[in-house]
């Protein structure tokens, strides 16, 4: 027992002399998303995203001196684990945590990082929130600790609908969702701010169907097809989204469908060709943007993975805790937090800026149109499909902002 | 009357996709008495079969090959497990076949991955059949209906008009005595579970092309099956039939009418006001509830008739 002692304690002291010598830190952040259960291919994709960001703001000595590394760990898609890894995590000595596979996980992982700052100062988690789009985590939940990557709900559908606005061909339009909280947002943000925005737009359809369960949609394709409708607005995802698309198709139903999340993993795979021109997706990013903006990245993902590059809250999330880093001049994350709060950078999408008020970023978005590669504005496919985003047009943050109702409470400076 | 006709095609073909789906399940329950929780299992295989068999040989050679590897591999696992497990009652067999659902999912992700499949339709079957009005009625719709009806013709047909469906027949009521005659009863149950689990393979083939081809798909049609086959009478071919079809149409149906609580208070006269708040009880509408119907129906069923529509015996 003593022998082994020594060599330990001559361990520690060096690695206490080594960090006080060498200021260049490596930052550990970690990612709490599914790892196995039906969303892990999708998460895994995040992760990619989330492990190349890291890698460019290593190469590019984006934060500063230190290096940034980031670790996945599985929470099976449950707030229950979710909140035993946080504390794990927290034990192993991680401060920054990302998530973004669900606004419900997200909450109980605001509440719980707010409770665990408070009762350990000198060891707080900022919790970087990659994807999430429930509005209540930037309004009635928010918290200095949490900073939000993704447009919420209400953001996407306010350009959403002044796109819909802005198109004299839309005459009826047809709502569709998912029986629950995201669903049901959407169908009541749409119609208010249609209502708002263009009054003239007949709703002529709103229907609610329960999550994951429908397996065939032709008979609501048949309703739509009955109320004339010309447009079809659907936060629908995963197999209820490609479903939906598919039994349209094969009716032969001639509509738009406007979407929240046709572009994301694996949805491309399943769509017909025909319905190129008449699926529009509202997204903070298309690689087809003007000028290519973060071809770097798109073509380095691609290479390196042989995925497409998706979702840009994974590699902002990642770019700005890089760029917090190198003006706090420090990893302490009450630091970084605060250098985080207000801050602009140019980000893959244009400007971005992590509101000070709620921590929300606010950045462009993007209609965008699933089109055939041209080779002039559409570069880049999905899944190999030889189709793409297309850039219809580019909505200014301003334009999708939304008031926010966050008293946030602050810490100490330090 | 326009909408009506769509809904009720719309309700056939959808109805005689889930009796493809669930017509092996009844029939190895029928003839063995193993209710193979693994079945939606089986149908996925199918489908990853045939999306791999296409890429090399063509769709029409996954058709007929793909249903028979699906097949081979009920088989294997009816003689290399069910079998030991026979004499110890249905409880571990029960146990086994939903082992191997997970083993199964596990074994599609290592091979294809986690992500979808790009299993597309052959030129032949894309395009339209007919139109009904204003909405086509693809192609491989009809051909999926085709395909379900001759399903359930020749197995009904082998069953009952074939010297091997009488053997099976009388293997599962009387054993010893088919034993004492000279047949092989074993290997007319691995038959039996083998031709099973080719049966989801062949719904396997048309469903992965209908829905899409992704190792959640077992998950997604694993719930549905049991509630055709309950309401159909556990082990009732012909039930099977009926309450697919009753279920496609009532749920096609049901997600037209818009009627609430609500409205049909309104109207009655006996509420003044619309209910504001959207998600009020009073405000859900039949639309709403039409995917739940058919566990409503499978409640109902095991109340007011345990045996099923057709079904011969309680469970």
């Amino acid at each position: 027992m003593k022998r082994s002692l020594i060599p330990a304690v001559a361990l520690g002291a060096l690695a206490a002399l080594a960090g006080q010598g060498a200021s260049a830190e490596k930052v550990r952040i970690a990612m709490i998303d599914p790892g196995s259960g039906p969303f892990a291919a999708v998460a895994a994709n995040w992760f990619k995203t989330q492990q190349l960001a890291v890698e460019m703001v290593n190469a590019s000595k984006a934060a500063g001196e230190h290096t940034l590394e980031v670790v996945q760990f599985d929470n099976k898609g449950s707030t229950q684990e979710s909140l035993i890894l946080l504390r794990n995590v927290a034990d192993q000595g991680f401060h920054y945590v990302t998530q973004g596979g669900s606004s419900a996980v997200g909450a109980a992982l605001i509440d719980a990082v707010n409770k665990h700052n408070e009762r350990n100062p000198g060891k707080e988690i900022v919790y970087l929130d990659t994807l999430n789009a429930d509005p209540e985590l930037t309004n009635a939940k928010c918290s200095f600790w949490h900073f939000a990557f993704a447009p919420n709900t209400n953001m996407s559908t306010e350009a959403l609908t002044t796109e819909l606005a802005n198109n004299p061909k839309v005459k009826k339009v047809y709502i569709i969702g998912q029986n629950y909280p995201f669903g049901q947002a959407v169908s009541r943000a749409t119609k208010e701010l249609l209502k708002r925005k263009r009054a003239d737009i007949e709703v002529v359809g709103d229907d609610l169907h329960p999550l994951g369960q429908v397996k065939d949609f032709s008979p609501y394709i048949a309703k739509i097809n009955a109320s004339g409708a010309d447009t079809v607005v659907t936060g629908n995802w995963g197999p209820d989204l490609t479903l939906l698309l598919k039994a349209g198709n094969e009716a032969g139903l001639r509509v738009n469908f406007y979407t929240y999340f046709a572009n994301t993993f694996g949805v491309p795979l399943a769509l017909d060709p025909s319905i190129a021109g008449r699926l529009k997706n509202i997204a903070p990013y298309s690689p087809n943007n003007a000028g290519f903006v973060g071809k770097d990245f798109v073509e380095g993902f691609k290479k390196r993975y042989n995925e497409d590059f998706i979702l840009l809250g994974n590699q902002a999330a990642i770019a700005s805790l890089a760029e917090g880093i190198r003006r706090a001049k420090s990893t302490d994350p009450v630091k970084v937090a605060y250098a985080m709060e207000g801050m602009k950078l140019q980000g893959l999408s244009g400007e971005m800026e992590l509101r000070k008020s709620d921590h929300q970023m606010q950045a462009p978005l993007y209609v965008t149109s699933w089109s055939r590669l041209n080779g002039k504005d559409v570069k880049y496919d999905q899944n190999d499909t030889g189709y793409g985003w297309q850039v219809e047009r580019r909505i200014d943050a301003y334009v999708a902002a939304q008031p926010t109702s966050c008293a946030m409470t602050r810490p100490a400076q330090r | 009357m326009e909408y009506a006709v769509i809904s009720l095609l719309n309700g056939t073909a959808y109805g005689l996709l889930l009796f493809m789906l669930s017509s092996g399940l009844t029939l190895t329950f029928s003839m063995m008495g193993v209710l193979n929780f693994a079945h939606a299992s089986f149908y996925m295989f199918g489908a990853y079969f045939a999306y791999a068999l296409s890429q090399k040989l063509g769709f029409w050679a996954a058709l007929v090959l793909a249903p028979l590897f699906v097949g081979l591999v009920g088989a294997a696992v009816e003689r290399f497990g069910l079998r030991s497990l026979h004499r110890y009652g249905h409880i571990p067999e029960l146990l086994l076949t939903y082992g191997l659902a997970y083993i199964m999912a596990e074994v599609v992700q290592v091979i294809w991955g986690r992500s979808p499949v790009p299993y597309a339709l052959p030129a032949e079957l894309q395009g339209t059949l007919f139109r009904v009005f204003n909405t086509n009625f693809p192609v491989f719709r009809g051909f999926m209906m085709l395909i379900a009806l001759a399903m359930m013709g020749a197995t009904w047909l082998a069953l009952t008009r074939t010297r091997v469906g009488l053997v099976i027949q009388a293997s599962l009521t009387h054993p010893e005595m088919v034993q004492a005659l000279g047949h092989d009863v074993p290997r007319v149950f691995m038959l039996v579970f083998g031709l099973g689990c080719a049966l989801a393979g062949v719904a396997g083939v048309l469903g992965g092309l209908v829905f899409t081809t992704e190792p959640a798909m077992a998950q997604m049609v694993g719930g549905i099956i049991f509630v055709v086959v309950v309401i159909g009478g556990l082990g009732s071919l012909g039930g099977a039939l009926l309450a697919s079809l009753l279920l496609g149409i009532l749920q096609s149906f049901a997600i037209s009418l818009d009627y609430s609580t609500a409205s049909v208070l309104r109207a009655l006269g006996l509420l003044k006001q619309p209910v504001a708040d959207a998600q009020s009880l009073l405000n859900v509408s039949i639309a709403q509830l039409a995917p739940v119907l058919p566990y409503l129906l499978l409640v109902l069923i095991l109340i007011f008739r345990p045996r099923g529509l057709f079904g011969t015996r309680d469970t």
